[in-house]
């Protein structure tokens, strides 16, 4: 029997519905596993169930792996990364934002100052009004992905994560086996047609129309990006692609005839997925200075990590 | 004063939030609130983006209820772009929205909230939850893992991504359902709406009845209501206008670009989640539980009090039902999740019939769409309340300007309403345990509140803790989910 704790932090909760989606496997995992803290699906308390404990030491109880997703964004989320990390041998970074910042992470272009002035003082349906600060724990200056504020054993990322990775991580977990991803990219694992080169008369575009496919035969559908689409697949982790019942295994995205946004994060945790989808861009015959928006584009996963950063103020700020 | 408590985090709801309550030298309540304690910033980091990357960058607000947002966006930007999307593009977002919604709904009866009915609310808490019930009841727990994961793997057929899906695109939708793919989907609807039809029956004869008493009490506040209705008055999830109904019936319908008439946002110090109200009714914000003002709800119970009649049979029977049993509009907080099962029937009934309907194979899906300078307003129904995207952008499509007012941040003063009925009704002279904290609780879960959808402005996290303070303030006893 293996003790699971799951904490949520800076989450939309997309993560803890991946865990429901393993479906009836999770069933059979069931048995083995003891969930000894949820919040998402059970009443355990921080402070004990009737509120006696210490309010300054959030209890988690121990267990043998804990799972955090969401990044970090306020005082109190560092505490509890910090209490999980005490209780827990192993700990998991699932998703994108507990891995690399997320899309929240976006919020690190900007100051605090200039996100409170947006909410509060220049939304027009809303009454001007100061920040609210009453009881409230305070933002910290940025959001930090969870490996920089405590040590993470295992990454499973993803905007959300495949909830196979989530069987196989806990299946390798529980037969005491290592678990890492493969380091290949979206593009290794794509089944579009590719030459290598961009196609003939194509220039970088926003998907504002449909991509050429055909509907029944991958084989006879040219690679997006070379179409022109900007797909970041190549500088992408691969691992999002689920199997189907005819046993093809399309990248999700693509499935829905779009584009790789990047979700997964880079192939290599060293890379800087924009600097690097830049350089395959032109091996390809692009000028990767066409991207409108480049770096909240090319970063839009990873902006933890002082990937993302402030901008220069725009005009008449 | 007495002693402060804070409950905190609350639990089986989606994201953190903390509940305070206040009481006397007797023990008894003087004031209770929610507080969000998060916040992200979505309106913010929306400027400066290529609008029609919006649909696959606000569906992170939340993962619940991700296709809402998804599609809310992709609606803002059919107006960005003045734009109407092909009959099947239109269709086959509809089609994603009512499979999400049973998906959800099954989600939050059963995983979250159900387990305070099927267990009990004074259930000890390593069992008043989804896995006690499934261990209590392993050939539901099957059943109720199947069919929401049904709904998981119906988008995934339909779209390649269930969760922060992408083929909602500006002028409709940019994967063609194929006909093998329409077949295989149907089957699965069929069986859904099956299972929705068990939930209704199921609950009505062996759940409600038990807790009819706290039904009719717990978490009670008197409201007016605001959802989406067609031009005739039928209930609609996915497009028509925005009925705001008072408390006496009466109500006002206009179209989404006009909410600015009615809506307000007011800002309290205590809460980074910020309080809409009806400023239309011209009476101000108030939250005093005998005498509100401009306090209106959304979600399942405000769509079925607001609606003439549902576009669906079976639902329509049990909205006749429900109507003669409790009146309309309907008050009781706790029918938010009686108002939840009618609507996963009519979604299972209305996926099911979109799925017969010849259109939805065409392959008209998309119009392309070009770049310019315009404002665009869109709305859904998420399945916590009315969705409303507000983009403007320059010439060349990318974003000046980004308002959101999202579903749980329209509850956010009835939540707080009805914490403070509950817990003043069932604290009294400092008497309270871990089952009377969960029955105030309960009274939020009813709104199945969705706190990082709340707090896409700030980050997230309403954590509900519960503080015992003694008379100099000293913290002697807290808890939190």
């Amino acid at each position: 029997m293996v003790k699971v704790a799951e904490e949520w932090l800076n989450i939309c909760g997309g993560c803890e519905v991946t865990i429901l989606d393993i479906g009836e496997p999770l069933l059979d995992l069931l048995p083995s596993l003891e969930f000894v803290h949820i919040p998402v699906l059970m009443d355990h308390k921080y402070h004990g169930q009737t509120g006696e404990g210490d309010p300054n030491v959030i209890e988690i109880p121990e267990a043998d792996v804990g799972i955090i997703s969401g990044g970090v964004r306020n005082e109190k989320e560092k505490h509890v990364a910090e209490a999980m990390r005490k209780s827990c041998k192993t700990l998991i970074a699932l998703g994108a934002c507990a891995c690399n910042g997320g899309i929240p992470a976006m919020a690190n272009m900007d100051t605090l100052q200039d996100l409170y002035s947006t909410v509060y003082k220049e939304s027009e349906s809303t009454e001007v009004s100061e920040t609210p600060a009453e009881n409230l724990p305070p933002l910290l200056d940025r959001v930090y992905a969870v490996d920089e504020v405590v040590p993470v054993d295992i990454y499973i990322p993803g905007c959300p994560t495949n909830p196979a990775l989530i069987v196989q991580a806990i299946t390798a977990l529980l037969e005491g086996k290592p678990f890492e991803l493969p380091e290949k990219s979206v593009c290794d694992t794509c089944p579009t047609k590719r030459e290598k080169k961009a196609a003939e008369g194509a220039a970088i575009k926003r998907p504002l129309d449909s991509v050429d496919y055909d509907e029944n035969d991958w084989e006879n559908t040219r690679c997006f990006m070379e179409q022109g689409i900007l797909c970041q697949g190549p500088v992408t982790l691969a691992g999002c692609a689920e199997k189907d019942e005819d046993g093809t295994e399309v990248p999700r995205c693509v499935k829905g005839y779009m584009p790789c946004r990047g979700c997964f994060g880079p192939v290599r945790k060293e890379d800087n997925p924009m600097v690097s989808m830049m350089g395959a861009l032109s091996s390809i015959g692009f000028n990767a200075r066409d991207i409108e928006d480049r770096k909240a584009t090319l970063s839009r996963y990873v902006g933890a990590h002082n990937k993302l950063r402030p901008m220069p103020k725009r005009p008449g700020e | 004063m007495g002693k402060t408590l804070t409950i905190a985090p609350v639990s089986r709801l989606e994201g953190h939030a903390k509940v305070t309550i206040d009481l006397d030298d007797a023990g008894n309540v003087v004031d209770a609130r929610m507080q969000t304690v998060e916040l992200r910033g979505f309106e913010r980091f929306a400027i400066g983006r290529p609008v029609e990357e919006m649909p696959r960058i606000t569906t992170s607000i939340c993962g619940v209820c991700p296709w809402s947002h998804h599609l809310a966006s992709a609606k803002t930007n059919d107006a960005v772009f003045g734009v109407t999307p092909p009959p099947a593009g239109t269709k086959l977002r509809e089609l994603c929205n009512s499979i999400a919604f049973t998906e959800e709904h099954i989600l939050h009866f059963f995983f979250l909230a159900g387990a305070d009915f099927v267990m009990g609310p004074d259930a000890e808490y390593p069992v008043r939850n989804v896995i006690g019930i499934a261990q209590a009841n392993p050939d539901i727990g099957k059943k109720v893992v199947r069919n929401r994961h049904l709904g998981a793997k119906m988008l995934n057929i339909v779209s390649g991504k269930t969760i922060h899906p992408v083929t909602a695109v500006p002028g409709g939708f940019s994967k063609p359902l194929k006909e093998a793919e329409r077949q295989k989907v149907l089957a699965m609807a069929e069986e859904v709406l099956e299972f929705a039809k068990f939930s209704m029956s199921f609950a009505k004869e062996n759940l409600f009845p038990k807790y009819l008493d706290v039904v009719k009490t717990l978490g009670v506040i008197n409201t007016g209501f605001m959802g989406t209705v067609k031009d005739d008055g039928t209930f609609d999830c996915y497009d028509g206008k925005i009925r705001l109904m008072k408390p006496d019936g009466s109500h006002t319908d206009f179209a989404y670009d006009q909410y600015l008439d009615h809506i307000s946002e007011n800002v309290l110090p205590w809460s980074y989640m910020k309080f809409p109200y009806a400023k239309s009714w011209g009476e101000g914000f108030d939250m005093n539980l005998d005498a509100p003002k401009g306090i209106y709800r959304t979600n399942t119970l405000a769509r079925l009090n607001v609606c003439d009649k549902m576009s669906t049979p079976l639902a329509q029977a049990e909205l006749e039902e429900f109507r003669k049993e409790f009146g309309r509009p309907a008050q009781a907080t706790l029918l938010y999740n009686w108002a939840r099962l009618i609507e996963l029937l009519h979604h299972a009934e209305n996926a099911v019939r979109l799925l017969n309907d010849p259109e939805i194979t065409s392959k008209e899906t998309r119009v392309p769409v070009t770049p310019r300078a315009a404002r665009g307003v869109g709305c859904t129904e998420a399945p916590r309340g009315t969705l409303i995207h507000d983009y403007t952008t320059d010439e060349k499509g990318m974003i000046t300007k980004c308002n959101l007012i999202v579903g749980t941040t329209h509850n956010n003063a009835p939540i707080n309403m009805s914490v403070k009925q509950a817990a003043t009704s069932l604290i009294q002279n400092g008497q309270y345990d871990e089952g009377i904290l969960n029955k105030v609780e309960m009274a939020i879960r009813a709104y199945d509140p969705c706190l990082s959808c709340a707090t896409h402005n700030l980050d997230g996290t309403i954590a509900v803790s519960l503080e015992i303070k003694d008379a100099d303030g000293n913290v002697i006893a807290s808890m939190r989910n």
